[in-house]
């Protein structure tokens, strides 16, 4: 092929078969660092606005410039919300990648890219598309951009609402939704929209003006479709802190560690917005500290001290949080720990997403340790443990772990209104100076007086002469005294593994969704839940494959997942790790069902999606 | 006699035990246990607002053989700190005395210690330091001496950390060093850190009879009696008053700690002035070169914010607010959303 000067090259055949409207996938690639988010978030804010469920999902390098990034818009009429590797349209700013980029789309699929060179440094004015079986549209990126004058430390980040422009009018996204959504990022401030706009307007007008529409993708707005009606979107990592807001957490401690800083940052930030007493005196303390062992001891402390404490954090400091969270099993002391999970062994990927870490967190700690879990799957949950995870911290007087993940945390996602707290706080066991006048000064620490487990602290400034009891990671008896007895161990650990029992019935029980007959289920947690309905859809739909399917939400886990397993002839459990972690866990506590557990599972620093989960599932069904 | 006598709180000295202490007989940790016990009963204070927070080690079992009626944490090796700056942020109504060892903070929580001191977390940091690592039978620890042969460890090849510069280095507000022998001076440094503001280190050199006692040994009760330097004798004076001004010229010097209370040094080294720290650093730099230990107040900053004061917080300790000013109400969270939408 020659090299191409013409607009739109080369000369694909204007496509005559039916439209595909608003099923398919957009991919922008840029390199990081160049403000390509602004305008990805406000595509896809432009398209939630106009009623179509869209999903948003930012791959990114590890990396503070320069690197290749991309960004995945999926819209979809059905509501599937559920990351597709695969796009139909590429815009490309990023020359480096540009052959690779191409390569991924499918026959028929669509390139738009610049016909100058953005970035002042590649010769995209000669550069040749290597295949003829796309639809190609090129766009003056830096003519454009140049009209504008903007200040040239901003020209490479507003050079990308060029592309906002071309596929408005290509793609026929809401030009009124696109201003509506920069004035929403701006925060209304007219000088950046209005430059910002100003350019969407003129790149629209001119693919208007030079480009013809030759593809079959379209988007078309659903105001009847009630998919997107009262809902808005977040990031995990925000309705998580909003959630801990609304928990009335009172002590943060954190170390900044990707994918999880966002946590303690929307924390910080709508803190300073609503946790204030009338002098304007804060109702919280939030501490950076030095290292995720501080951090994890000084939540600890606050715990103990009868604070509603908190970390957020992922992988790699988990680790160094594995010494303490034992500690605090042990000794019995309540804190809140997110983990938003990232790749690993090691420092792994830090920006890509996985469940890695469901084994380690469940049993961390040397010992006989089991620690409580909670696992989110959108966005609403992590708004609910934000608070909710306090309630069993303090009720159950143990660490308790929040395994989000990179995926939820980090991306925008579509969610209904947040509920508020449906019930006061659930501040636990905590026997006050009354109390003990009560009980005439006679308790016991670690003595089980409800047959539960879970026995009664009292807090430091306990102003009653008996209140105080010595807090030891050491072998202790009931009243908390050093123990090398065979029998006070062995009660304590016991007791221990009672509690854990009490939790499997107090924490988040599995949701269930179920079908007249079906003989196979799957099982699975957290953000592989969009990829599994889909799947389930597809399943009934193009195989007449009928599965049921259980949601865990917590661990130690519910007696109900044995019970639901034990009606099935074979059972998938689907993650997103190597090992199949979450099968494990499963086949120790339900060793009778073990032989008919299976596990899909995949760690590659992508999603879960549906078309995967499907030809796995068919394949080990022998479809 | 003095075992009748009570203090403000109408207690009885007796009333500030522990448990009986299982470390060895004649170790200097003892004698500190019972020089705090001691001083928490002339001072008066409130067991119930106390916590006692420690590490890992022979030091750090300590808490248990004083002030039993106080809250404890026997947390993990080095971490002291961290745990502590949580309590203290959580409820700062608290007095926190926070007892370890050289291995526990100048080993494994170095990092810890230097941070905790950089915070100026509001506690007494006592360190009880005898060179060695006692319950794991005699290993060196970062204090030792450089050259130091021992029959368990043999010879240390690394120079000795002084902990005292090291806190001074990270901005600490009240430095102090000590002698498990010299009990009326810990009893006083110990006063005055109950009412100092921020973070007071106290660097107490404490035999270890078992692993380092031998006469070389800076660590020793033969080196302390015969090689120690008393900087500064400490008299202290309870209460908002101005303290009257009766002293010889040029030889004391009155510090107002943070409560009100007054410490009147009497300067035995005239030359240094502990509100000077170009001065500290100079005292201790000379004590190192001569090898002696200099005790008492090396330093003192009342000036220094605490984390307390930075973090701004309600008047009421955090563990004190009530559900309705830490749960904002449910107009809140709508107009939190509402943002959201856009």
């Amino acid at each position: 092929m020659t090299v191409v000067d013409l607009q739109q090259a080369p000369a694909t055949q204007l496509h005559s078969g039916q439209r595909i409207v608003n099923d398919f996938s957009f991919v922008v690639a840029t390199t990081n660092g160049t403000g390509s988010q602004t305008s990805n978030n406000t595509l896809l804010r432009a398209l939630f606005k106009m009623g179509v469920p869209a999903t948003g999902k930012n791959l990114f390098p590890s990396n503070i410039y320069g690197l290749p990034t991309w960004f995945y818009i999926r819209v979809n009429k059905d509501n599937y919300r559920a990351h597709r590797d695969q796009a139909e349209v590429l815009v490309t700013y990023n020359f480096d990648t540009f052959a690779e980029d191409i390569a991924a789309l499918p026959p028929g699929g669509v390139c738009i890219y610049p016909m100058d060179a953005p970035s002042g440094k590649k010769k995209w004015n000669v550069v040749t598309p290597s295949r003829d079986d796309i639809y190609y549209y090129r766009i003056p990126v830096d003519e454009l951009t140049a009209t504008m004058n903007p200040d040239q430390a901003l020209k490479e980040y507003i050079a990308n609402m060029v592309y906002v422009g071309a596929l408005a009018y290509l793609f026929n996204i809401d030009m009124s939704q696109i201003e509506h959504a920069l004035s929403y990022h701006f925060g209304g401030k007219a000088k950046p929209i209005a430059m910002n706009f100003g350019l969407v307007k003129l790149a629209y007008d001119w693919a208007k003006d030079n480009l013809q529409k030759i593809d079959p993708y379209w988007c078309e707005s659903m105001p009847d479709a009630n998919f997107t009606k009262d809902m808005m979107m977040i990031e995990g990592n925000a309705a998580a802190a909003l959630g801990a807001v609304f928990g009335g957490v009172q002590f943060i401690a954190w170390y900044p560690i990707t994918p999880s800083s966002s946590v303690a940052e929307n924390l910080q930030s709508y803190l300073a917005d609503y946790r204030h007493d009338e002098e304007g005196r804060a109702t919280y303390a939030i501490v950076q500290a030095e290292d995720e062992l501080a951090a994890i001891g000084m939540i600890v402390g606050a715990g103990w001290a009868g604070a509603r404490s908190m970390t957020a954090t992922s992988g790699p400091g988990i680790s160094l949080m594995a010494e303490f969270t034992g500690l605090a099993y042990f000794a019995e002391v309540p804190a809140v720990i997110w983990d938003i999970q990232r790749m690993g062994p090691s420092t792994g990927l830090p920006t890509r997403t996985s469940q890695g870490d469901i084994l380690f967190t469940h049993f961390l700690g040397h010992g006989d340790t089991r620690q409580v879990v909670l696992l989110p799957s959108n966005m609403e949950e992590c708004f609910r443990f934000g608070w909710e995870s306090f309630d069993f911290a303090e009720r159950l007087q143990t660490p308790v772990f929040v395994l989000s993940d990179l995926e939820l945390g980090m991306n925008l996602h579509v969610s209904t209104k947040f509920e508020y707290p449906e019930r006061p706080m659930d501040r636990g066991k905590v026997l006050s100076a009354e109390d003990l006048q009560k009980l005439g000064g006679q308790w016991a620490r670690y003595r089980d007086v409800d047959g539960d487990g879970i026995t009664y602290r009292t807090l430091p400034g306990t102003d009653h002469p008996n209140a105080a009891y010595f807090t030891r990671g050491t072998g202790h008896n009931e009243t908390a005294g050093y123990s090398e007895k065979v029998e006070d161990w062995h009660n304590n650990l016991k007791r221990l593994a009672h509690k854990m029992n009490t939790a499997r019935e107090i924490l988040p029980q599995p949701v269930i969704q179920q079908n007249k007959g079906a003989k196979i289920a799957i099982v699975s947690y957290g953000s592989n839940d969009y990829a599994i309905k889909e799947a389930m859809d597809y399943l009934k739909a193009k195989h007449a494959v009928s599965v049921d399917y259980l949601r865990i939400l917590a661990l130690p886990l519910s007696p109900k997942v044995g019970e639901f397993i034990n009606g099935y002839d074979r059972v998938y459990v689907v993650e997103n790790n190597e090992e199949g972690q979450m099968a494990q866990i499963m086949r120790i506590d339900f060793p009778q069902k073990a032989p008919d557990l299976r596990s899909i599972a995949r760690c590659n620093g992508m999603p879960l999606d549906a078309e995967w989960i499907m030809a796995q599932l068919l394949e080990m069904e022998g479809k | 006699m003095g075992r009748t006598k009570t203090n403000e709180l109408g207690l009885l000295a007796a009333d500030y035990s522990g448990r009986p202490s299982t470390l060895c007989p004649g170790c200097g940790h003892n004698s500190i246990s019972n020089q705090i016990q001691q001083a928490a009963f002339e001072f008066s204070l409130d067991q119930h607002f106390v916590v006692k927070m420690s590490g890992i080690g022979c030091s750090s079992k300590t808490p248990a053989y004083f002030m039993g009626r106080s809250h404890a944490f026997n947390t993990i090796h080095g971490r002291m700190p961290s745990v502590t700056t949580g309590v203290v942020l959580a409820n700062h109504h608290l007095k926190a005395i926070g007892v370890s060892g050289d291995g526990d903070t100048g080993n494994i929580g170095f990092g810890q210690f230097k941070h905790l001191v950089r915070r100026n977390v509001p506690m007494v940091y006592i360190i009880e330091n005898n060179g060695v690592y006692g319950l794991t039978k005699g290993q060196f620890s970062a204090t030792a001496d450089y050259g130091q042969k021992t029959k368990y460890a043999g010879k240390n090849e690394l120079p000795s950390i002084d902990l005292c510069a090291e806190a001074l280095l990270a901005d600490c507000s009240f430095v102090a060093r000590s002698f498990s022998g010299d009990a009326k001076q810990i009893r006083s440094l110990l006063r005055a850190a109950f009412s100092h503001r921020g973070t007071a280190v106290i660097d107490i050199i404490s035999p270890c009879v078992t692993f380092n006692d031998s006469v070389d040994s800076t660590k020793s009760y033969h080196w302390g009696k015969e090689h120690r330097e008393i900087l500064n004798e400490l008299g202290f004076v309870r209460g908002q008053d101005d303290i009257a001004v009766d002293y010889e010229e040029g030889n004391s010097q009155d510090v107002q700690l943070h409560d009100g209370s007054w410490v009147r040094l009497k300067k035995l080294d005239d030359a240094h002035d502990p509100t000077d720290r170009t001065s500290a650093f100079r005292v201790l730099e000379q004590a190192r070169k001569e090898q002696v230990i200099i005790t008492g107040l090396i330093y003192i900053d009342q000036e220094r914010s605490t984390v307390v004061e930075n973090a701004r917080m309600t008047d009421t300790p955090l563990v004190n607010l009530p559900e309705e000013q830490l749960r904002p109400s449910k107009a809140t969270l709508g107009k939190a959303l509402a943002e959201l939408f856009g």
